[in-house]
C-alpha cells in the first residue's frame, strides 16, 4: 500500500470516475447517486484517516485472527513433483473464509456515516456469514438477500445468519441466484436510502466498492508478499486464485501487479462446460456489457439480456466480474482460465486426503489449476494459492455430487 | 430537438391541464397484443407515451415492472423488436411523443450510434435511462442530444438542491420525478411533499415536471395533475395488463380494454385536475 507506484503502473486505479480503462463507473439509478458520492466522501475520509486505520487493524487482529498462515503444503508439492505450492490460508479466518476482511472494513465505514441498518446479498452464504457477524459484533440489524436455489443448497449457511441475528430473505426471481439476490439488494437499499447501509460482498458494483472491497481484501497479499519474503527470500513464481465476483483474487494479486516476474492466474468456473450454457466464466466467454452498476464482462445474450451462471459453487455462481479483473484482463496482466465441476470436486478431494484441509469449493476450482500448473514447472518455482474459504458448508453439496446419502 | 415533445407541453399549458403520460412494457405479453395497446394508449386520453424496452435485471423496478419484462422477453421481445413497435405505431400516429425507457445495457449492446440511428427513424422523442445518471451521460445522454433525441431525467427525493443542477444539466423534455425513494409501483406518497418537491425543481428549471410512481386511479391522477406539469402512470397499466392474461399468459379481447378503460379514466383524472387545484 505505502511503495511508491510505478510509472504505467497496474496499481494506480480506478481513475476520479471508478473507471478501470472502459470498466467500472456508477451505473445506478438517481435514488442512489447522491448515497454513492456519499459513501466515497467517507470512504475518501476514512482511509487516510489514522484512527479509522487503527481500528480496523485491531479488528483484523483481535477478531478476525490476522495474519492468516502462509502454509508450504509438501505432501502437495511432492506428489505433484514440481513447483512448491503455498496457500494463503484464509480460511482460518474467523467465518471460515475471506468475506470477514472486507466486512470489518465496511461495517466500520457503516458505523462512521451513521447508518443504523445493514443489507447484504450472498451467494454461496460465505459473505452473508461475515455480514451478518460484524452486524452482530457491532449491535445492527442486519438482512441478507440470498437466491432461493441457494438457500436451499448453502443451508448451514443459512442457519449460521439466522443463528446471528440476521434475517436471510429467500429471492425467487430469476434462478433464485446471486445476481437475483444482488437485484433484490439494490431494490431494498433503492426504497431505504437513509438508514441503510449496502455492505456489498465483491469487487464489484458501482464506484467505489470495487476500489474499497479491493483494498479491504489487499491485506491478503500485502501479507503473503511479507511471509513469503521471509520465508523463501523471494517473490513467488505464480499466483492462483479463484473468480467468482473476484474479491479474494483482487486481494491476492493487487500488491504483486506490478511485480513483472510473477505470473497470475485467476480461476473462473467452468460448470459443466464452456461448450454448454451452464458455466459462470464471464472473462472467458462473456463480452462487456453493464450490470450492477458498472461495466464489465457478462454473460449475455445478443440482445444484451443477462444470462444465469451456472457452477457447483454457489461462491462463484455469478455472471458478472470485478470489473479491474476485466481490465487486468484486456490489458493481459492477468491470465483467465476456467476449471469444471468435476474438475474442482477431484481437487476438493485431494486436498482433503493428501494435506488434511477441507477447501471450499470455490477455491477448490483454484487448487485444480494448481494442479495442472504445478508438475509443469520446475522444483525451484514457487505458487502462492488463495485458499479462500473452509468447505464445512459444502460437505453436503460434495456428498450429494459424490452419491453419499448424509 | 423533436418538435413532438416540445409542442405537446406547450398545447397542454394552452389548455391548462397537464399531461397524462402513460408507461407500459414493449411487447408484454406478445407484440401484436402490445402494439394494440400502445395504439390505444393515445385514443384513451394519454398525452406521452413511455414504451418500456425489457431488461432481465430491472434493478430499479418492483415486482409488476419486473414481471412485464419476464413476459416480454418470453415473448421474444428483443430492442429491435422494441424499436420496431415505435415505427409501426408512428404509421397511424404522427402526434403522440415516444419515450423509450429502460436499462442501458441492451442499448449498449446493440451499439450506442446504431440504436440512436434507428431510434431517430422510428419517430422516437426521448429516453429514459434508469441506470444512466448524469455521472455517466457520455455514453448515451449527450450522443443522443446531439441527434436530437431529448433526454429525460429523474429526479428523486433524494436529489437535493445542490445537485438538482447536475441532474438538470443536459436533460430535455421533461422533467420525471419520482415521487418517493423506492421502487416502481409502492404506495402513494404524500401530497404536501409531492407539491414542494415540484416547486422546488421549478425554481432550478423551465422544463415541465411530471410526477411519477404510485398512481392508480382517476383520484389521485387528479390530486397530484393538481401539483405537477403531468402524472405518469406505470404500474397500475402493467397490472391491467397482467390482470387480463389467461393462465397461459396469453392476452384476450379483454386485455386492451382494460388497459382502455384504466387510460380513460386517468384521462378525466388529469382533465378535471386544475378544476380540483382551483377549489
Amino acid at each position: 500500500m505505502n511503495e511508491p507506484l510505478k510509472p504505467n503502473s497496474f496499481r494506480a486505479g480506478p481513475d476520479e470516475e471508478g473507471r478501470f480503462g472502459i470498466f467500472g463507473g456508477r451505473f445506478v439509478a438517481e435514488t442512489l447517486m447522491p448515497l454513492i458520492l456519499d459513501l466515497q466522501d467517507h470512504w475518501d475520509r476514512a482511509k487516510d484517516d489514522p484512527e479509522y486505520q487503527a481500528e480496523l487493524a485491531d479488528l483484523n487482529t483481535h477478531y478476525t485472527g490476522r495474519p492468516s498462515p502462509l502454509y508450504f503444503a509438501e505432501r502437495l508439492t511432492e506428489e505433484l513433483g514440481g513447483a512448491k505450492i503455498y496457500f494463503k490460508r484464509d480460511e482460518l479466518n474467523h467465518t471460515g473464509s475471506h468475506k470477514i476482511n472486507n466486512c470489518v472494513g465496511q461495517i466500520l465505514l457503516a458505523k462512521r456515516m451513521k447508518r443504523t441498518r445493514i443489507i447484504a446479498e450472498t451467494g454461496a452464504g460465505q459473505h452473508g456469514v461475515a455480514a451478518a457477524t460484524v452486524a452482530a459484533r457491532f449491535g445492527l440489524p442486519c438482512v441478507v438477500y440470498m437466491g432461493a436455489t441457494d438457500v436451499e443448497r448453502q443451508a448451514p449457511n443459512v442457519f449460521r445468519m439466522k443463528l446471528l441475528g440476521a434475517e436471510v430473505i429467500p429471492v425467487t426471481a430469476g434462478n433464485g441466484t446471486l445476481k437475483d439476490a444482488m437485484n433484490e439488494a439494490l431494490r431494498d437499499w433503492v426504497t431505504n436510502v437513509e438508514n441503510t447501509y449496502y455492505l456489498i460482498g465483491t469487487a464489484a458494483g458501482p464506484h467505489p466498492y470495487p476500489e474499497m472491497v479491493r483494498d479491504f481484501q489487499s491485506i491478503i497479499g500485502r501479507e503473503a508478499k511479507e511471509q513469503l519474503q521471509e520465508r523463501e527470500g523471494r517473490l513467488p513464481d505464480m499466483l492462483v486464485a479463484a473468480v467468482g465476483g473476484g474479491s479474494n483474487a483482487i486481494g491476492l494479486f493487487h500488491p504483486f501487479l506490478d511485480d513483472d516476474s510473477v505470473e497470475i492466474v485467476g480461476v473462473e468456473a467452468g460448470g459443466k462446460g464452456l461448450d454448454t450454457m451452464e458455466h459462470c466464466a464471464s472473462l472467458t466467454a462473456g463480452k462487456p456489457g453493464v450490470l450492477h452498476g458498472n461495466r464489465t464482462y457478462l454473460l449475455q445474450d445478443d440482445d444484451g439480456q443477462i444470462e444465469e451462471g451456472h457452477s457447483i459453487s454457489a461462491g462463484l455462481d455469478y455472471p458478472g466480474i470485478g470489473p479491474e479483473h476485466s481490465w487486468l484482463k484486456d490489458k493481459g496482466r492477468v491470465e483467465y482460465v476456467s476449471i469444471m465441476d468435476q474438475e474442482a470436486l477431484e481437487a476438493f478431494q485431494r486436498l482433503t486426503r493428501v494435506e488434511g484441509i477441507i477447501p471450499a469449493l470455490e477455491p477448490s476450482h483454484a487448487l485444480a489449476e494448481v494442479i495442472k500448473r504445478a508438475p509443469t514447472m520446475g522444483k525451484d518455482k514457487i505458487i502462492v494459492m488463495n485458499l479462500c474459504g473452509r468447505g464445512d458448508k459444502d460437505v453436503f453439496t460434495a456428498a450429494k455430487h459424490l452419491g453419499v446419502e448424509l | 430537438m423533436t418538435a413532438r415533445m416540445d409542442e405537446c407541453f406547450a398545447a397542454l399549458a394552452n389548455e391548462g391541464r397537464p399531461a397524462l403520460v402513460t408507461y407500459f412494457m414493449g411487447g408484454d405479453p406478445d407484440y401484436a397484443a402490445s402494439l394494440d395497446i400502445m395504439k390505444a394508449l393515445p385514443q384513451a386520453g394519454a398525452d406521452v407515451i413511455e414504451l418500456g424496452m425489457p431488461f432481465s435485471d430491472p434493478m430499479a423496478d418492483g415486482p409488476a415492472i419486473q414481471a412485464a419484462g419476464l413476459r416480454a422477453l418470453k415473448g421474444g421481445q428483443t430492442l429491435a423488436k422494441t424499436l420496431q413497435m415505435a415505427r409501426d405505431f408512428r404509421e397511424s400516429d404522427a402526434k403522440t411523443p415516444i419515450v423509450m425507457m429502460g436499462y442501458y445495457n441492451p442499448i449498449y449492446i446493440y451499439g450506442v450510434d446504431r440504436f440512436l440511428d434507428d431510434a431517430v427513424a422510428a419517430g422516437v422523442d426521448g429516453l429514459i435511462v434508469v441506470d444512466l445518471p448524469p455521472e455517466m451521460d457520455e455514453e448515451l445522454c449527450i450522443p443522443a442530444l446531439k441527434k436530437g433525441i431529448n433526454f429525460i431525467r429523474l429526479a428523486t427525493p433524494t436529489t437535493d438542491d445542490k445537485r438538482l443542477p447536475t441532474v438538470l444539466n443536459n436533460t430535455s423534455g421533461f422533467v420525471y420525478y419520482v415521487s418517493m425513494t423506492g421502487i416502481t409501483g409502492s404506495a402513494l406518497p404524500d401530497t404536501n411533499k409531492v407539491g414542494a418537491a415540484v416547486a422546488r425543481i421549478k425554481g432550478h428549471t423551465a422544463l415541465p415536471v411530471c410526477v411519477g410512481f404510485g398512481v392508480k386511479t382517476e383520484e389521485q391522477a387528479r390530486a397530484i395533475g393538481a401539483l405537477a406539469d403531468g402524472v405518469v402512470v406505470g404500474t397500475a397499466i402493467v397490472n391491467a395488463i397482467a390482470d387480463s392474461l389467461d393462465e397461459n399468459g396469453a392476452s384476450g379481447a379483454g386485455t386492451t380494454a382494460g388497459v382502455r378503460a384504466l387510460v380513460q379514466s386517468l384521462a378525466s383524472g388529469v382533465r378535471s385536475a386544475r378544476l380540483a387545484a382551483a377549489e
